[in-house]
């Protein structure tokens, strides 16, 4: 074991997560604080605990620090073990909250292992990925990487939390990164686009334009004589696939998530029923203005008009109080810590690593792009917080831990070993 | 390619959100306005209405409280429809167009369902509110009158409908505001100003606290009590004599230009325009379109002034130095001036000098000051213009200032009316030589007549009529009629036209007419009226007028009355100028033949010929 000589902290990470932090808290706060508080420390605030929350997660911070750099390569496999253990535990011991069974409750402690479950995978993925047997480019080991991400991802469906279940589609990234064959991703978009066509526009205008767009392509190409068979799969599979969702969507979702995509799609506008959230929050964030109303100042969040107000749409109290100027620079914060961490997971000369720090900057891209599209009314209801700013625990604890690991990776970058 | 296609993915995502943030609190601004309206409940707090006194101090216009039922459709929950139908005494339908209408008004915002519920109504309603979601009683103050009569001066309030909420923010659906007289005119003393209060809300409606620990709020400013020039004795002993008669009597203080009484007949008891049966009411009134009892006929109504206007020729007459009061003009039935027919006269002795010729009321002698009058000048064009320059000045041929909504200019002709008229400009003094005796062109409202007479009282200056005596507690009227207005005829001038005025009571047209103990000066008046049936031109029986004054010396009051067909001037409009004198002066009536004959008189007859059908006689 190395002892740590002087490490080299990338310090703007750091500084741009504190400031997340901060301005989170000052959010929770206002989002908080309805009923008339008798002292300053009442414990049952929503904003005392997240301090206290905070406080924890600087201690993990200095715990990560403190640890060897080789402990969490070397040690991958049993946390993801660990992490697997815990979510089938779930189907056991969990306590189900708002209809949830994700939580274990120790007393009035709650831990939700999902969000840790992202940490174990990211590590294991980077673990598997640069060990020197594996070649991306193979199909084996594409699919035993898709198998490590799978995984988690099915135990997380059932408990239902579909949208932490989703985050999982951030590892394509650094998949892709890596060497994953280009197609998977046109696939992969090209089956999304038909997804929401066959909702937005039905069956028959899809198909019609599949062989319409297969059969120009076909004969532009037809002197290079292309395989007819490939052509006839494309079509089948295709079609196949429209009418598949089709059938999911009216057989398998539920009225719920049906009504999610409708709203989006703009075939369905319901401001009172499953609308209320994103309306609500809309009309909060547009009642901003370019300075906002100031702090502690919403009406919309002082009369409590969006729901979940402190954790998964804690940005709409920052579109109403701190208007576009806030709003703004919070997504800038974010957009520029994710370019942060891309730029720190270029430089890493361990495959490990930068494997790693991929996998950190898309998890948080996916909670950034999914979260504030669900919050701005861009894209249907998915429950996941926003890094850092949603209120609870084992969030914080998860991401400023996903955060940290890499940190403490690269601090030791340029340490020769 | 590989290195770059999430740093790609994060760049749009950071442009997308940001034109979406953009848009929502930027550009979109309908969202800022649903924010106001779900969080912050507005509640205004209504000032009581200022009282209205007369000039005794007597109350003549207090409040009542009313109760109507509200609703703000989106708030409308479980409603069960014919429930709440029976409980309201409405139909289905009724209620559906009602509720279609508050929606379309605004969803949000309280519209009126049932205005003016009666009290056993209130009662029955009040317990069984709480059941219907998005429904309400509100709470008003409507108006109590204390008087039958006066309506024209008192004038009433009504709900104000869109396009005053659009040219007057202040107002919201359902607010009252003063739509005629007094009411309209001192709106703004009389309201005071709500007060307003900003509630903060949660998602329940429940209120959680003032908005802002209330920074915006205001507290109401209570309404003034006015007190009203008016005399309510005077006023509505005026309205008694009116009866069964159509006209005016508008009666001022000539020392202050104070409005004592204007009646205007017919006339409404004012509470007819208060509560449930008011747009029924309302609507009765304005469909009469034949006494048309909301046609305040002592400022709207244009009379051709008849005989009273040849005070004004002979005072202009001495001013300009064309007659003095010396000389004697003949009359011979009529005067002629060389047209088809003299301008004829009745019989009288012969020749008059001024102030014979006023109490007789010679047409020819009139005549004879108007033309030299009018050719004092190279022009008949420049005579003119001199002349209708000092008829202005008695606040003729146009509106008078006065603070009241209604009113009309009169018409004085000049040179440019006739040069219009005679496109060749070959009309001369005689052309026009029915000016001469208030005929031909000229028209005044009853108002003119009585601010002309109580400047001849006040021998060459005049207050313009006000009926505001006092803001309560601020002590003030506006600066207006505080001045005085003089007319361009010197004082010295005045003296033999009120001796002509004094002798129509001694030897003139009025000498039956007189009262014991007061010294009245006055002019009768008769003037014929045409009206138009089936396209023909007919006659209709005279228009009876009289001003007067009195005191002669230090007069208290000046009084034009105006009785619609009412044949000679002392038959009607004299008789009933002696009566509000003597009323106004004594307070009791010595003249109780004058009075009967008056109050049982009926001129409905006469109204009604015209609208027989038949041919019918006049001035019988």
């Amino acid at each position: 074991m190395h002892q740590q000589r002087s490490l080299q902290i990338d310090w703007i990470t750091v500084g741009l997560y504190l400031v997340l932090i901060a301005i989170g808290w000052i959010n929770i706060y206002s989002a908080s604080i309805n009923d008339p508080v008798t002292h300053f420390f009442d414990f049952n605030q929503i904003y005392i605990k997240q301090l206290f929350f905070i406080g924890l997660s600087l201690l993990l911070i200095f715990f990560i620090l403190a640890l060897d750099v080789k402990f969490y390569e070397r040690f991958s496999s049993v946390i993801y073990l660990a992490s697997i253990l815990s979510l089938l535990g779930l189907f056991i011991f969990g306590k189900n909250v708002n209809g949830a069974t994700s939580w274990y409750a120790i007393g009035s402690f709650t831990f939700q292992p999902s969000e840790f479950a992202k940490i174990a995978t990211a590590l294991a993925l980077a673990k598997y990925v640069s060990d020197i047997q594996t070649d991306i480019k193979d199909i084996k080991d594409q699919l035993r990487a898709f198998l490590i991400i799978a995984i988690p991802a099915l135990l997380i469906i059932p408990q239902p939390d579909p949208g932490s279940a989703l985050v999982y589609a951030a590892f394509l990234f650094p998949l892709y990164r890596e060497g994953l064959p280009s197609w998977y991703l046109l696939v992969g978009f090209i089956f999304a686009g038909l997804f929401v066509a066959t909702l937005a526009f039905g069956v028959a205008w899809v198909v019609s334009a599949i062989f319409i767009t297969l059969a120009v392509l076909f004969f532009r190409k037809r002197k290079k004589r292309p395989s007819k068979r490939m052509y006839l799969l494309a079509l089948i599979a295709g079609i196949g696939f429209v009418f598949s969702v089709n059938y999911i969507f009216y057989n398998v979702f539920e009225q719920r998530h049906r009504d999610r995509f409708n709203l989006v799609l703009g075939k369905k506008v319901d401001a009172k029923g499953i609308g209320y959230n994103t309306k609500q929050s809309e009309i909060a964030i547009g009642s901003g203005g370019w300075f906002g109303k100031g702090w502690t100042q919403g009406t919309q969040t002082k009369g409590n008009f969006v729901p979940e107000q402190h954790t998964d749409y804690i940005f709409s109290t920052v579109g109403e109080e701190w208007g576009f100027v806030g709003s703004l620079t919070v997504v800038l914060l974010f957009v520029f810590l994710i370019i942060r961490l891309l730029i720190l997971s270029e430089r890493q000369k361990s495959q490990f690593s930068r494997v790693y720090g991929y996998s950190v900057a898309a998890i948080l891209f996916v909670h950034f792009f999914v979260n504030i599209g669900m919050v701005t009314g861009l894209l249907p209801t998915i429950g996941i917080p926003l890094p850092f700013f949603s209120y609870g625990g084992s969030g914080l604890w998860g991401f400023t831990i996903l955060l940290f690991i890499f940190i403490r990776l690269d601090a030791s970058n340029y340490i020769n070993r | 390619m590989r290195k770059f296609l999430l740093l790609i993915m994060v760049v749009i995502t950071g442009i997308v959100f940001t034109g979406r943030l953009l848009y929502l609190q930027v550009l979109d601004t309908s969202l800022k306005k649903i924010s106001q309206n779900n969080a912050v409940k507005i509640v205004y707090d209504y000032p009581q209405r200022g009282y209205i006194f007369d000039r005794n101090g007597k109350l003549l216009v207090s409040n009542q409280p009313s109760y109507d039922v509200m609703v703000i459709p989106k708030d409308i929950k479980n409603l069960d429809t014919i429930a709440f139908c029976n409980l309201l005494g409405l139909d289905k339908k009724e209620f559906k167009e009602i509720l279609k209408k508050a929606r379309v008004y605004s969803p949000r915002l309280p519209s009126v369902v049932i205005p003016q519920l009666t009290k056993e109504e209130f009662a029955r309603l009040s317990d069984q509110m709480y059941k219907y979601n998005g429904f309400y009683i509100q709470k008003r103050s409507l108006r109590d009158y204390q008087i039958k009569n006066a309506a024209n001066v008192l004038g009433y309030i009504a709900e104000v409908d869109k396009a005053i909420i659009k040219k007057h923010p202040y107002y919201q659906m359902g607010d009252l505001i003063g739509s005629a007289g007094v009411e309209q005119q001192y709106e703004k003393i009389l309201r005071g100003k709500k007060g307003v209060k900003y509630i903060q809300r949660d998602k329940f409606n429940r209120e959680i606290g003032p908005y802002k620990n209330g920074i915006f709020d205001t507290l109401p400013e209570k309404g003034r009590d006015i007190m009203l020039t008016l005399d309510a004795d005077l006023q509505k002993y005026g309205e008694e004599l009116m009866v069964n008669k159509r006209g005016g009597i508008v009666a001022l203080e000539p020392s202050t230009g104070e409005i004592l009484a204007l009646v205007t007949a017919p006339g409404y008891d004012p509470a007819l325009l208060v509560g449930r049966q008011r747009s029924k009411n309302f609507t009765r009134l304005w469909y009469d379109t034949i006494s048309k009892p909301l046609f305040d006929r002592v400022l709207q109504g244009e009379y051709p002034p008849g005989s009273p206007f040849k005070t004004l020729n002979a005072l202009i007459g001495l001013q300009e130095g064309v007659i003095d009061t010396q000389e004697r003009i003949s009359c011979h039935g009529g005067y002629n001036y060389g047209g088809k027919r003299p301008l004829g006269c009745h019989h009288h002795r012969s020749p008059l000098a001024m102030i014979d010729g006023i109490a007789i009321s010679c047409n020819s002698y009139f005549a004879t000051v108007y033309r030299r009058i009018i050719e004092k000048y190279p022009t008949p064009q420049e005579g003119m213009d001199n002349w209708k320059h000092h008829l202005e000045s008695f606040g003729l041929a146009n509106y008078l200032g006065y603070d009241l909504p209604p009113g009309r200019k009169g018409l004085i002709p000049d040179s440019k009316f006739y040069n219009r008229y005679y496109p060749s400009h070959n009309w001369y003094a005689v052309t026009t030589i029915s000016n001469s005796i208030g005929q031909g062109e000229i028209l005044t409202t009853p108002m003119q007549m009585v601010n002309f007479t109580a400047a001849i009282a006040n021998k060459g200056w005049f207050y313009k009529p006000h009926i505001l005596k006092n803001v309560m507690e601020v002590d003030t009227i506006p600066k207006k009629y505080t001045v005085k207005n003089f007319t361009t005829i010197d004082s010295t001038y005045f003296e033999p036209v009120i001796e002509g005025m004094h002798e129509v009571y001694n030897t003139g047209t009025a000498s039956y007419l007189r009262i014991p103990g007061i010294e009245i000066c006055g002019k009768t008046g008769t003037a014929e009226n045409y009206i138009r049936i089936n396209g023909k031109r007919m006659k209709l029986t005279d228009h009876s007028i009289f001003v007067a004054f009195a005191p002669k010396d230090n007069p208290k009051i000046a009084v034009a009355v105006f009785v619609e067909n009412g044949y000679w001037g002392s038959r009607w409009a004299g008789r009933i100028a002696g009566l509000m004198i003597e009323k106004y002066l004594k307070g009791t009536i010595s003249r109780k033949d004058m009075e009967d004959f008056i109050l049982n008189g009926s001129l409905e007859e006469e109204y009604k010929k015209p609208y027989s059908g038949e041919e019918f006689l006049i001035n019988q």
